[in-house]
């Protein structure tokens, strides 16, 4: 079996070379330190020497052609075995240097780069400690003024609003915001939920007190379902652009003793069973109201469920909390009377309303929301 | 009866030298004037009486020849003292620092760790202008195999030198020019100086300085004028620069949630730079305001007073930078 | 043209002959690996200049220090340097003589004194001056025996060493080999004075031209002037007259130099010089030198294979050896 003669790597930075010139011709007896070629580089001419004694079979590669470094350049007869250091397959030897030029076709044009336009955020400045502080007491730093330089929100203010009395005015420089910059549209409708009433009525007769069901939890989980279904409501609009949530995590509104609102997340609240729900939201309740609610709690919601239904109003219209896009109201849980097969009769019936970012979705899309919502309330076997 | 001394920095740079020659008879120091001139600050001054011509050698102006040779000598058993007369002549040197000193030990593979030290004088502030006024601390912190301190107090300029005479490793320690003359007290700390560790100088609660060398006491300065308006300083005396001692910093940090760097380097690729990509690595949660350096200006020294102090870090910048800090209104 | 010395005998000539012979092998075979990729970076190979290497070695004693250059192959294998972790440090393996972390650049080894294998032309010398300063403040009669080439001899570090070992009398051999090319420049190109041995004189050094390519004369004039170092006497300049057979380093077109020249001091090389004056003298038959070079093959692929077989370094021991690992 003959042996290959490569073109060797000569340097580090040597990829490839063009034979100028054979010294010898098939036939010819070489032995090992002859020079039998002429390979230019970059550098100029080089010799390149043979390792192994024979004859030469075949020239490979004719003068005049680049070829990269361990390609075989001739085939030689040799008496005993190849050489005891074979090169590593063409082209690619050990430290083997990548070409830094593209291969594609525009290697060595200049194609323009497409710049991407910087944020239109007029967001307010916070240092990193200040933020890491109001995540932890569930402050919004977007609403708070600062007093650090140029206007930067600090540690200290942060501090501030997280006590009692900063709440107050933490909420209300948070909602002037989101009614600065949110094209709120409103809807509303009154749902007869007397079939989800009845199933309640139901349930709860079977299971002991601890695992009795509350309206809200069917609230809850319909309204997660719901967002699931219709894209638009559950997500964030930031830096000019809205990005729906893969997940749904219902925040829901608990007041404060002493005044105050926050609302914490029910984490993956379409996955969990009801009874869990309800757990968690009891859960989260007392904490809330003993004020150890965790950050990430805070931090969660893709969107906000309020409902006043035991202040007895009819309707909420709520104000979105951003970056959110959309926040669910429900009234008092009444009877009322309602048309039922051309008859008056009363029933228990609930106004749902929807407070939503024009910027993101309209009036009509936020009825078929509302409408998917009732739907889904009336129907608690599906829940 | 408290058990201190008081000394000038210069007197405990010499005593160190004599202890380290008392203790070792492998030491020898060996740089320009260093013998019959007594040493261009006089810090060797009547060493060459003592200890004779050969453990107290004058060299010839040859910087490349004489740091060699001192790697050369730790290699073969002895441990000099090299010393530079300033860090400005340190850069006739630099080949045999960077790729003698401090790669034998790696390209040997460990057999040939090379226990020199280099003492050099550097800083600014007193109209020697642009080639004798070089801060470049930054330049040997940068490279590994090097190690390099900068004391600043009485206590480190007293203690360096026999941690940096045990250490199996080349050693750079930086003498800033301006401290020779500083009076002050010698405690039992100085017997305990090691060559990592940077040192809280001050304790405070509202923000964080962080310096070395010349400028510490620029800081102490500056601390003593916040203090007067309610802002309380804490200083961490850097003393080591190749390691950085990330933890100290980032300790302070956290108390303070402030801080400013200063660094008589220019405040191009300074070790201020260094030190704050490292907070912003490690400490970023804990900033309660961006992160601040105080460097020298981007220009050569120039030889006029006025000119000098204002291309310098001084106490008035340093205060000005921590100002800058809390609000818009200083 | 040298004598042979009186006391020469056939054991002795095939010793040194066989001692070349291991370096030319050597050398050529690392030509054939590196152009298999096997060793990388810069490879600067001393064929020719064996005289020079094997000529020093027979006379510096195992006290003695050694400082070298990029072209140290054969300093080394002549030094003691067993091949098997010389090839093995060319192939960046861990057991290579620098742990693999070196390369052909940097081989050192503490059990010889031999202190590298240094990339910066000149970069050496302080070295091997404070070398031999612990040498002499230690009250030993070791020396520190200096390599460079004559491109070195340019370079502040040559003035200043020389300058600094003689006034402090310090027992350096400064060793220059004048190949006559610094990489592509000659030396009449680079050099106002070109009798290197001439500028010892500047600094009060005693010094002397040597016929590089006559191993019986190198280590003569070494055994002469390590005499007067050991004394006390101070450094003495050496400049070994020799060549080159290849190129600087392997990517080398060797635009600089006529092919011719390079034939004809091949004609003249160390390997050929002792042959001719070996069977001339009757000291030697032909079959002795290709039982040498049998034996100097054999060796050479039995570290070929060593190293190829031998491990790397794993990665996660990189950061170590930068600075001294103490174990206390």
């Amino acid at each position: 079996m003959p042996s290959e003669f490569r073109l060797p790597a000569l340097g580090a930075d040597m990829d490839e070379g063009t034979i100028v010139e054979w010294h010898v011709a098939p036939g010819s007896r070489v032995k090992r330190g002859d020079v039998v070629a002429i390979v230019e580089t970059d550098k100029g001419a080089i010799d390149v020497e043979i390792f192994e004694d024979g004859v030469v079979r075949e020239i490979v590669v004719q003068p005049g052609t680049k070829v990269p470094v361990g390609t075989v350049l001739a085939l030689l007869d040799t008496e005993g075995s190849p050489p005891a250091a074979a090169p590593a397959a063409a082209g690619r030897g050990e430290g083997h240097t990548p070409s830094l030029a593209p291969a594609g076709e525009d290697a060595g044009g200049v194609h323009e780069v497409g710049l991407v336009p910087p944020p239109a955020s007029s967001r307010v400045r916070v240092s990193p400690a200040a933020r890491k502080r109001a995540r932890e007491l569930g402050v919004d730093v977007e609403s708070l003024q600062g007093s650090g330089p140029g206007g930067a929100v600090t540690l200290e203010d942060v501090e501030k609003a997280g006590q009692g009395g900063g709440m107050r005015a933490a909420i209300a420089a948070a909602m002037s915001r989101s009614k600065r910059e949110i094209p709120h549209y409103y809807l509303s409708t009154a749902v007869d939920v007397t079939a989800a009433t009845e199933w309640l009525a139901v349930h709860n007769a079977s299971v002991p007190v601890t695992e009795r069901l509350l309206f809200a939890a069917l609230l809850v989980k319909a309204l997660a379902l719901t967002c699931r279904e219709t894209p638009g409501f559950n997500g964030f609009h930031r830096d000019g652009r809205y990005e729906e949530s893969p997940a749904v995590h219902v925040g829901v509104a608990v007041a404060l003793r002493g005044g105050g609102l926050v609302a914490p997340a029910l984490m993956d609240t379409a996955d969990k069973p009801l009874a869990r729900l309800m757990e968690e939201f009891r859960g989260l309740v007392s904490r809330a109201r003993a004020g150890r609610l965790r950050a990430s709690e805070l931090a969660a919601p893709t969107i906000i469920l309020t409902s006043l239904g035991d202040a007895s109003v009819d309707a909420v219209f709520p104000i979105i909390q951003p970056p959110q896009v959309a926040i669910v109201g429900a009234g008092a849980l009444a009877a009322r009377p309602w048309v039922v097969d051309g008859q008056v009769v009363p029933r228990q019936v609930l106004t749902l309303s929807l407070g939503a970012d024009h910027r993101v979705t309209d009036g009509r899309l936020g009825a078929q929301f509302l409408a998917k919502l009732a739907q889904r309330l009336v129907d608690p076997g599906s829940l | 009866m408290s058990d201190t001394v008081r000394m000038t920095y210069r007197e405990a740079v010499k005593q160190s030298i004599r202890e380290a020659l008392d203790d070792d008879p492998r030491v020898f120091l060996m740089g320009e004037d260093v013998g019959k001139y007594g040493g261009c600050f006089a810090v060797s001054k009547g060493l060459l009486e003592e200890y004779g011509e050969e453990r107290i050698r004058d060299t010839p102006l040859s910087e490349s020849a004489f740091v060699g040779a001192g790697i050369g000598a730790a290699l073969g058993g002895m441990r000099p003292i090299v010393e530079i007369m300033t860090v400005n002549f340190s850069l006739l040197a630099l080949d045999q620092i960077v790729n003698n000193a401090a790669t034998l030990c790696h390209m040997s593979g460990g057999q040939f760790p090379v226990p020199v030290v280099i003492r050099m004088a550097t800083g600014a502030g007193r109209q020697l202008a642009a080639q004798h006024s070089h801060s470049l601390e930054a330049w040997y912190a940068h490279v590994p195999g090097l190690r390099v301190v900068e004391p600043a107090t009485i206590d480190d300029a007293r203690g360096v030198l026999r941690a940096a005479l045990a250490c199996p490793d080349p050693v750079i320690v930086f003498e800033p020019i301006s401290l020779y003359n500083m009076d002050g007290e010698l405690t039992a700390a100085a017997s305990e100086v090691r060559l990592d560790g940077a040192r809280i100088h001050r304790a405070g609660r509202d923000v964080t300085l962080v310096s070395y060398g010349a400028s510490l006491w620029r800081c102490v300065a500056a601390a003593e004028e916040l203090a007067a308006g309610g802002i309380e300083a804490e200083i961490v005396d850097l003393r080591s620069l190749r390691p950085l001692d990330d933890a100290t910093i980032l300790a302070s940090l956290r108390r303070t949630k402030r801080v400013v760097i200063v660094d008589e380097g220019w405040r191009t690729g300074s070790l201020a730079a260094e030190i704050a990509m490292r907070i912003v690595e490690q400490g970023f949660y804990d900033l309660d305001a961006p992160i601040a350096r105080v460097c020298t200006e981007e220009v050569p020294i120039p030889y006029p007073k006025h000119l000098e102090e204002a291309a310098l870090p001084e106490p008035k910048r340093i205060v000005a930078a921590v100002r800058g800090l809390f609000s818009d209104a200083q | 043209m040298n004598d042979l010395p009186d006391a020469l005998t056939r054991e002795r000539g095939l010793h040194l002959l066989g001692e070349m012979l291991r370096i030319r092998q050597f050398e050529d075979r690392c030509a054939e690996l590196y152009g298999a990729g096997h060793i990388r970076g810069f490879l600067h190979l001393c064929d020719g200049e064996e005289a020079i290497a094997v000529g020093v070695m027979q006379v510096l004693g195992s006290g003695d220090a050694v400082v070298s250059t990029y072209r140290e192959h054969g300093h080394a294998l002549a030094r003691g340097i067993a091949m098997n972790p010389l090839m093995a440090e060319l192939y960046g393996k861990r057991s290579g003589c620098s742990g693999g972390r070196g390369g052909s650049m940097h081989v050192f080894d503490a059990a010889t004194r031999f202190y590298g294998g240094n990339a910066i032309v000149g970069g050496g010398l302080p070295l091997a001056v404070g070398l031999a300063l612990a040498e002499k403040l230690q009250g030993t009669r070791n020396l520190a025996a200096c390599f460079f080439g004559e491109g070195a001899v340019a370079e502040g570090e040559f003035h200043e060493s020389m300058n600094l070992a003689a006034l402090w009398k310090l027992p350096v051999l400064f060793m220059c080999e004048n190949n006559l090319y610094a990489m592509g420049t000659a030396l009449a190109r680079s050099e106002s004075q070109t009798d290197i041995q001439a500028k010892a004189a500047a600094y009060g050094v005693r010094a002397a031209a040597v016929d590089g390519m006559d191993v019986f004369a190198v280590e003569a004039a070494v055994r002469s002037a390590a005499d007067h170092a050991r004394a006390g006497r101070g450094p003495v300049l050496l400049e070994f007259r020799t060549y080159r057979l290849r190129a600087h380093s392997m990517f080398d077109a060797q635009l600089y130099r006529d092919k011719a020249e390079v034939e004809e001091w091949r004609a003249r090389g160390p390997l050929i010089t002792l042959t001719t004056r070996l069977k001339a003298a009757s000291l030697m038959i032909e079959d002795d030198f290709q039982r040498l070079q049998h034996a100097a093959d054999d060796e050479v692929r039995a570290a070929v294979e060593f190293a190829g077989n031998a491990e790397w370094e794993p990665v996660e021991d990189l950061a170590r050896h930068v600075y001294a690992e103490v174990t206390s």
